[in-house]
């Protein structure tokens, strides 16, 4: 799960990890409030979950109150388009105004889950304000890695390493030191999968803080996370996979116009790649789980054919958990209640799938079977090209 | 001809009162598998549904000589009960539960490292040596004994691959789930190198899937060190960046872990590759001869 900017930092704030002063604002007027509490130059920051906000228009310095003003109304409301927002952009409800900072040098710092090494990784480097990608691809000597111990934590040797190497000296540096430590305090305490600030600043005046911030979290902790959890924008996602997770099914829209529903990330995963071998382009990546219900594949169902570009639904099921009966009774129920006239093929293997294929031959819809794999790719495909 | 679950698998069922629990230690059983019982804190000396139930994975070890246990424990406890089992002695560690929070993973990852244990898991399918034992969700039926083994992130498309082998009269030797999830206990390595020091497994079929760098490290290993012949598959070639597709660990970041990276690795290591999932089982039997 991600969050704002604005969030973020409050979060920042609370475990002792220095941010500029600053508030949310949702209109002009309050942006305007908040520069004159604030005082003398401030930065107006779009709030949406992509990064690139700044070359899209979305960030804006103010000398006064009036330019926060008129700097908010321009970014409010405004459809910010990034590399990282839907090509449409996306609709800025909420500024934040922050006291302008005199930078000395940008750092980057964050913390994130290493696979391979199955441990958090603190990485540091005084390459900040840069896209870390690039910095790791071209000069990834300029890029140093604290790997945590995981009954221990980060400890205070790794911490003053990490200082010392972004060059931090005398009471900057013991300020990184405690910085680096509370962020992974942080981290740990509320599930993050990502903490990451670039550009970490430091002002002449000695100052060391996170200019910019941003934490993703563990979706699995959330259960745990309950003040987290209640920090979802779902503004900034998909309606339809708002939806779907409130069902608990794995739904994510995708460009294509072939349907696709499956039980099993992989096999999901394999079914939109061989719908894509056959000539044709996957709507969306949808897991119904192992275990899913009658009701729960009625809602799939619905879900995805709430989906205006699809034209032909394909389900693919290798039955396990989820026996074929079961599915059978969710898809007819679904059809016959949501009165589907979308073509649909239907490829199902597994526990009870003769049971299953009786049913749905019994139920007078008009269902497309498929004896493999390709061969309901291919009819799935030719239906979509069909409709066209 | 197997390897790490045969006829002499004795399993407890850690969580067995749950409806996933109990349902599956049945299934376990008649498949033919050992199940001396459950294991669900605070219900230690009854009975649920036919099988002895303990409070502590340490008395199924010392009462039945528990050598294997099955984990269906919710997200919450699951990483504790993992530690249990491991505390315990018991080899073979397979967890079944998906939704772990990572924190938690990655302490009882370390915790199993300094034990003599194997993890299997989490967020898999189990495993499963047909004809043998079943210690795992997976339908027994589709299983036939025989010299391919099996190793993949994923579970129903590991049921398609077995489908696919079996419908060809191509048996495994076992099929091992390793899980969907960013920190596993067994690697795709590990589950290589007991495939080729096992005299009775003769190809085996891997299925990789996006993000991570499992794959490249297999990739790496069969090249080096790999004297059987290997088909891959890698599913997720059309996933999106940035989207976390079910499998908590399915996802490419940062332009990392993709498909197309992890196909070109294992071709250069000598695998054989499969494009399409359909061809998994047709690309084996072209391979070995069948």
């Amino acid at each position: 799960m991600k969050i704002h900017e604005y969030q973020a930092k409050v979060l920042l704030r609370e475990f002792g990890v220095a941010v500029p002063r600053g508030e949310v604002a949702e209109t002009p007027a309050q942006a305007r409030e908040i520069a004159q509490r604030l005082a003398g130059r401030v930065v107006v920051k779009a709030q949406v979950h992509a990064g690139g906000r700044g070359k899209a228009g979305g960030i804006k310095l103010a000398d006064n109150p009036s330019a926060a003003e008129a700097a908010a109304s321009a970014i409010l409301g405004m459809m910010l388009k990034t590399p990282q927002t839907p090509p449409e952009g996306i609709l800025v409800r909420k500024v934040l105004i922050e006291e302008a900072s005199a930078i000395e040098r940008e750092l980057y710092l964050s913390i994130t889950l290493d696979r391979g090494r199955a441990t958090h990784v603190v990485m540091a480097s005084q390459a900040g304000g840069m896209e870390i990608e690039e910095v790791a691809a071209h000069t990834p000597e300029k890029i140093l890695r604290e790997w945590t111990y995981p009954s221990l934590g980060l400890l205070d040797f790794q911490a003053r390493r990490l200082a010392f190497g972004l060059g931090l000296h005398d009471e900057p540096f013991k300020r990184g030191v405690a910085l680096i430590k509370n962020l992974f305090t942080l981290y740990l305490a509320r599930d993050c999968s990502l903490a990451e600030i670039n550009p970490l600043v430091t002002t002449g005046d000695g100052r060391v803080f996170a200019l910019d911030a941003k934490l993703n979290f563990d979706d699995n902790a959330l259960f745990r996370q309950k003040d987290v959890a209640e920090l979802r924008d779902i503004h900034e996602e998909d309606p339809l996979d708002v939806e779907a997770s409130k069902y608990s099914l794995n739904y994510i829209k995708l460009d294509g116009n072939v349907g696709c529903m499956v039980n099993g990330a992989g096999l999901a995963m394999a079914t939109m790649d061989i719908v894509k071998l056959a000539g044709g382009e996957p709507a969306n990546f949808l897991d119904v789980g192992g275990g899913a219900s009658p009701e729960q594949i009625e809602n799939a169902f619905r879900i995805l054919s709430a989906d205006p570009s699809v034209k032909a639904v394909f389900i693919n099921v290798f039955g396990g958990i989820l026996r074929v009966d079961r599915l059978a009774d969710g898809v007819i129920a679904a059809v016959k209640k949501l009165g589907l006239t979308l073509p649909v093929v239907l490829r199902a293997e597994g526990t009870n799938v003769e049971l299953g294929k009786k049913m749905l031959a019994e139920s007078g819809l008009a269902l497309t079977m498929a004896a493999d794999m390709a061969d309901g790719a291919r009819k799935a495909v030719a239906f979509a090209r069909g409709a066209k | 001809m197997s390897v790490l679950v045969d006829t002499n698998t004795r399993v407890v069922v850690q969580g067995i009162t749950g409806k996933e629990g109990a349902f599956h230690a049945a299934r376990c059983k008649e498949y033919g598998t050992t199940v001396v019982g459950g294991v669900t804190p605070g219900k230690g000396g009854t009975t649920h549904e036919g099988f002895a139930v303990w409070n502590t994975v340490e008395e199924s070890v010392r009462q039945e000589g528990a050598s294997c246990a099955l984990i269906f424990v919710p997200p919450a406890a699951a990483a504790d009960a993992i530690m249990e089992a491991a505390a315990a002695g018991v080899p073979l560690v397979v967890c079944i539960t998906e939704g772990i929070p990572v924190t938690d993973m990655v302490r009882a990852k370390h915790f199993v490292r300094g034990t003599s244990s194997r993890l299997i898991g989490p967020n898999c399918p189990g495993l499963i040596t047909p004809g043998q034992a079943k210690v795992g969700i997976m339908p027994g039926h589709i299983h036939k004994a025989g010299h391919v083994g099996v190793v993949s992130r994923s579970g129903t498309l590991t049921y398609e691959v077995v489908g696919q082998l079996t419908s060809r009269g191509i048996g495994q030797s076992t099929c091992v789930g390793i899980g969907g999830d960013p920190v596993t206990g067994t690697s795709f390595v590990d589950v290589l190198r007991l495939f080729n020091d096992d005299p009775e497994t003769h190809a085996i079929m891997m299925i990789g899937e996006i993000g991570g760098t499992a794959e490249e490290e297999a990739a790496e290993f069969i090249r080096a060190q790999v004297k059987k012949p290997v088909v891959a598959f890698i599913c997720g070639q059309t996933a999106p960046p940035g989207r976390r597709m079910g499998h908590a660990g399915a996802i490419i970041a940062g332009g990392k872990g993709t498909a197309a990276e992890k196909m070109k690795a294992l071709d250069a290591a000598g695998a054989t590759l499969v494009t399409s999932p359909a061809d998994m089982g047709a690309t084996v039997a072209r391979v070995i001869g069948a």
